[in-house]
């Protein structure tokens, strides 16, 4: 029982984090129709910063650790934001008349190429950081010495991610924004027809994808410590897995599937084999794509107009 | 022609290579309501579209309040008080009444959002019914106000109707072609309306065209087309 509920607090909080990637899948396959396979490199990207961010931040003197989270946090969206409105603006944003193939091979390229870009510019080694935030609550002690805790960097990674889900869903549904976003989602050449820059909206949702993936960046240095230029490959798969499994287009889709990815990988690690966790997960690709494309909030293609 | 809100001159319209309009010129009077009739595949839907620049003519130019259009982005043109209730009314399915209205008001001038939504709800009440319904649950008829309603939310100097009347109840279509006489006399606005329904939006226009096969090829006021010969045996016979 204890070990049950350690491994859903981990699973929660690796959940989150693939939930901030999913999204942003999620957000530029309803708005243009496509699948951003370079997004896994933007959540690297977005890690890097800030790691770069830390210690710039740690160079200037200042100390105080929620001033430095913050401050770290932000810098790390606004550049990783301008990397995802490039990408559009150089790889997408050109072949938006072409046939959908087009862009997915230049998605494909992107990635490579960020990929590349990372290990040239900061070599292949993987990059450590000190632990920033430590410490945690005591939940619960098993009589053979087990604790079950939930560390302070992990309330941090679930709070922050509860309120970006909050604030995010707000301006989808609640500004003109986001009405926007939604109505170049069903019909672009009414949305234009309305005076919505409908190139500028498409921007505007890869720099809030990226935004999100920043975030999951920052929250993955400080949780595991460790990052290198490969990392955004298989976070990135998986977070797909994740919209998939959500329902590819629906963003409250996005995060439940980014949590349930998490507890799976949680759970399969601690009950069966951590080497095959990765297999569990695309298993559950397979599976949701044979037998419920749509996924579990996703809708049907069909629609009575 | 100096009091033209809209004058499109020799325009040459293509889809790939295919040319849809093949030197197109109407002139629509401040304050009028033109209308366009035609068969289907005749062009008149274009030339709408080719009004708001998408896709933009590849020769010829459109003026509107005298200023050269044609090559301005659709939504640089819509944003200079052109609004559009298009071919297939576009409504946006998955959102409600109330957000499509809210997505007519983007050019709308600042602040005039409740007045312009009393409006229309005067014009359309059963609009003002279905406020928080998803408008792809609507009817036909419903989704036609709509697509109307939003366009109207920008209080636009020109609005463009692509074949209101389609596919409705005849009790329905009296029912739009009222309200377009009305916004027009009471708004002043200016309407340039494509039509299939010959015969109501002939008694309707001050003026109207008679497009074939993307060329304008007759003119004249509503009265005069109605009367003409021509016309009668082409558009109205059988029907009416």
């Amino acid at each position: 029982m204890e070990y049950f509920l350690q491994q859903l607090i981990n699973g929660l909080t690796l959940g989150a984090i693939y939930g901030l990637i999913a999204i942003g899948y999620t957000m530029v396959y309803g708005i243009i129709g496509m699948i951003n396979f370079a997004h896994g490199e933007i959540y690297m990207i977005g890690a890097f910063i800030s790691i770069i961010a830390f210690l710039v931040i740690g160079w200037a003197g200042i100390t105080w650790v929620p001033l430095v989270l913050a401050l770290v946090l932000l810098l790390s969206m606004v550049f990783t934001a301008a990397y995802g409105w490039t990408v559009e603006r150089i790889a997408y944003r050109p072949l938006r008349s072409s046939p959908r193939l087009a862009p997915l091979i230049s998605a494909i390229g992107m990635s490579i190429f960020l990929q590349n870009y990372v290990q040239i510019l900061q070599g292949a080694r993987v990059k450590p950081i000190q632990p920033v935030v430590q410490g945690g609550v005591k939940l619960m002690e098993r009589a053979d010495g087990f604790v079950v805790q939930i560390s302070y960097l992990q309330i941090v990674i679930i709070l922050l991610t509860i309120a970006l889900m909050f604030g995010f869903n707000q301006i989808i549904q609640g500004t003109s924004l986001g009405r926007s976003q939604r109505a170049c989602e069903q019909d672009k050449t009414m949305a234009g027809l309305l005076g919505v820059n409908v190139d500028r909206t498409i921007s505007l949702t890869f720099v809030m994808g990226a935004a999100l993936a920043a975030v999951a960046g920052f929250m993955v240095t400080l949780y595991y410590g460790v990052i290198d230029f490969y990392i955004g490959f298989l976070a990135g798969v998986k977070a797909f897995t994740a919209a998939v499994l959500g329902g590819i287009g629906s963003l409250p889709g996005a995060m439940l599937g980014g949590i349930l990815i998490g507890l799976i990988e949680a759970f399969w690690s601690a009950y069966f084999t951590i080497e095959y966790k990765d297999v569990a997960t695309f298993t559950i690709l397979v599976l949701v794509l044979i037998f419920r494309p749509t996924g579990l909030l996703g809708r049907p293609e069909i629609e009575k107009v | 022609m100096s009091d033209a809100l809209l004058q499109v001159s020799g325009v040459h319209t293509y889809y790939g290579a295919i040319e849809a309009l093949k030197g197109v010129d109407v002139t629509v009077p401040e304050g009028e309501i033109v209308t366009l009739i035609g068969a289907n595949g005749a062009g008149k839907s274009t030339l709408l579209m080719t009004i708001c620049g998408n896709p933009a003519a590849r020769k010829g130019r459109v003026l509107f309040q005298g200023e050269d259009i044609t090559r301005l982005p659709t939504f640089e043109i819509v944003r200079r008080g052109i609004a559009q209730s298009p071919e297939g009314r576009r409504i946006f399915p998955r959102m409600t009444v109330f957000e499509n209205l809210q997505m007519g008001s983007i050019t709308a001038p600042p602040g005039s959002f409740d007045s312009e939504l009393e409006r229309v709800f005067h014009l359309f009440p059963r609009l003002k019914e279905r406020m928080d319904q998803r408008a792809g649950t609507l009817s036909g008829g419903e989704q036609q106000m709509l697509a109307i309603g939003r366009a109207l939310m920008c209080r636009p100097k020109l609005l463009l109707l692509d074949e209101p009347s389609l596919g409705l109840a005849p009790l329905v279509v009296r029912q739009i072609f009222q309200v377009i006489r009305e916004i027009n006399r009471e708004q002043k606005m200016t309407i340039f309306m494509v039509e299939q329904n010959a015969y109501h939006a002939l008694k309707l226009a001050h003026r109207a065209y008679v497009m074939v096969t993307g060329k304008v090829t007759m003119s004249g006021t509503g009265a005069e087309l109605l009367a003409n010969e021509e016309v009668r045996a082409a558009y109205l016979e059988g029907g009416h």
